[in-house]
């Protein structure tokens, strides 16, 4: 009987300590953050990462606009099967903010979903996009996010219950769902090649436009082929060439001013999408055009 | 008897549906505002694309109705109960009666807008397309906050 004990309680041990290694939340390989920590940053083009990451949509205050897109209260919210989170602060206010977080450490939340504290980080934070992020768009990120004016909002916590307050079982959700694969592999045309990059990577397009599974992974089968809107308003369109019938200059156009072919114009969170994307350079625009006409048709 | 109640049922009727009837009325001479500014902005934005042949003339016309659109003064086109979920066929969020000022304030906005956009029609396709840019902002801005998504 005692015998019994002691291998059920060896067993239990054993099955924490895998549980523990298995969830350990990860931070880039070191060779990645040396060679991080020996790139210059540029503001300018780091403005130009942030327009394209989409950052001020969760970071600024809910009703921003214009020069407030560039104070990152944090305030957000964001519905989901599990809860709901709450964007954190990130401007440079050290207390409040990420002031104090070093360029590594941007780097590991960024790409890992791991935070200084080495913690996981909720996927409502992007990380399994901006895992495809160069390191020098980082570097730049970094630059621009420190020119930004420091704000002084508290955070406030995810609304979420158990069991997802428990952060280490993430561990197991990103060995399922992270993952540095494209989801429309190989070589592409050099325009489509920079549209993978702002479409899977920075852009985040698939984090809304690509169903979901029941634990919350994508279904990285059915790429951009559309999903529940979370918040209950509408369906997220589909953008395979099949849903989506517009041409590449059509779609080029919206991603500039909000005004589909019928001059419509965009509503929801897209029209945040759509200000933050204007900031970018016309063939950017045109380059995720070009690499969601050629998405396998539905 | 009978036909007192039966009077007082269409009494009753007409007092409820006069008001249902109104209110299509007035969700119905929205959609046709939206419809007139889409089809001005279609000849704009084709001239900006460069699908259609930069013409003074039509630009400018085009311009002037955007202008005369959103001119109209909107105090009388979004009475309550016409909301989506309450109405069939509206898009208008319930936060538009939550803050009416600012709902105006976006639609002046647009007004703006659509004022730099008469002095660019008279220029060309590339001030028609720097113009565009404000006027779909403008759009957005409203939008973003009181349309429900259609999709």
């Amino acid at each position: 009987m005692r015998r019994l004990l002691i291998i059920c309680v060896a067993l239990a041990l054993a099955g924490a300590a895998v549980f523990l290694v298995l969830t350990r939340p990860a931070t880039l390989p070191a060779a990645e953050l040396a060679e991080l920590d020996g790139l210059s940053g540029d503001a300018t083009r780091g403005e130009t990462v942030f327009w394209a990451g989409g950052c001020a949509s969760c970071h600024a205050a809910p009703e921003a606009e214009g020069d407030d897109l560039l104070v990152l209260t944090g305030g957000e919210r964001l519905a989901s099967p599990f809860g709901t989170f709450i964007a954190p602060n990130i401007s440079p206010d050290p207390t409040h903010g990420i002031g104090d977080w070093t360029r590594a450490d941007l780097a590991n939340a960024l790409t890992r979903g791991t935070d200084p504290a080495g913690r996981h980080l909720y996927p409502a934070f992007p990380y399994t996009s901006y895992i495809h992020m160069e390191l020098q768009d980082i570097a730049d990120l970094d630059t621009f996010l420190r020119t930004l004016p420091a704000d002084a909002t508290p955070n406030e916590p995810h609304e979420i219950s158990f069991p997802f307050t428990i952060r280490r079982g993430l561990g197991l959700w990103n060995m399922l769902y992270l993952t540095e694969d494209w989801a429309i592999p190989g070589d592409l045309p050099e325009a489509r090649t920079r549209g993978r990059y702002l479409v899977e990577g920075p852009g985040h397009c698939s984090e809304c436009h690509t169903p979901r599974g029941p634990i919350g992974g994508l279904e990285r089968g059915q790429w951009l082929t559309g999903a529940e809107n979370p918040t209950g308003d509408g369906r997220i369109p589909g953008l395979t060439p099949g849903q989506l019938d517009w041409s590449a200059e059509d779609i080029a156009y919206y991603l500039e001013t909000g005004f589909t072919p019928d001059f419509d114009s965009a509503g929801g969170h897209m029209a945040k999408v759509v200000t933050n994307l204007s900031h970018l350079a016309p063939e950017d625009r045109a380059a995720i055009a070009a690499y969601l006409k050629a998405l396998p048709a539905q | 008897m009978k036909s007192i109640l039966f009077s007082a049922a269409i009494a009753a009727m007409s007092l409820t549906a006069a008001p249902v009837i109104a209110n299509e009325a007035a969700m119905a001479a929205r959609h046709g505002e939206m419809r007139l500014l889409a089809h001005s902005l279609g000849v704009l934005g084709g001239m900006a694309k460069g699908q259609i042949e930069y013409d003074k003339l039509r630009a400018e016309v085009a311009a002037d109705t955007l202008v005369a659109v959103t001119s109209i003064d909107q105090s009388m086109l979004w009475p309550e109960g016409t909301e989506t979920g309450t109405m069939e066929g509206s898009s208008a969020k319930p936060e538009i009666w939550g803050d009416k000022a600012d709902f105006t304030a976006k639609w002046e906005d647009l007004h703006k807008a659509a004022q730099t956009m008469k002095t660019a029609a008279g220029e060309g396709q590339q001030a028609i397309g720097a113009a565009m840019g404000d006027v779909g902002g403008a759009c957005s801005a409203c939008h973003k906050v009181y349309r429900v998504s259609k999709n």
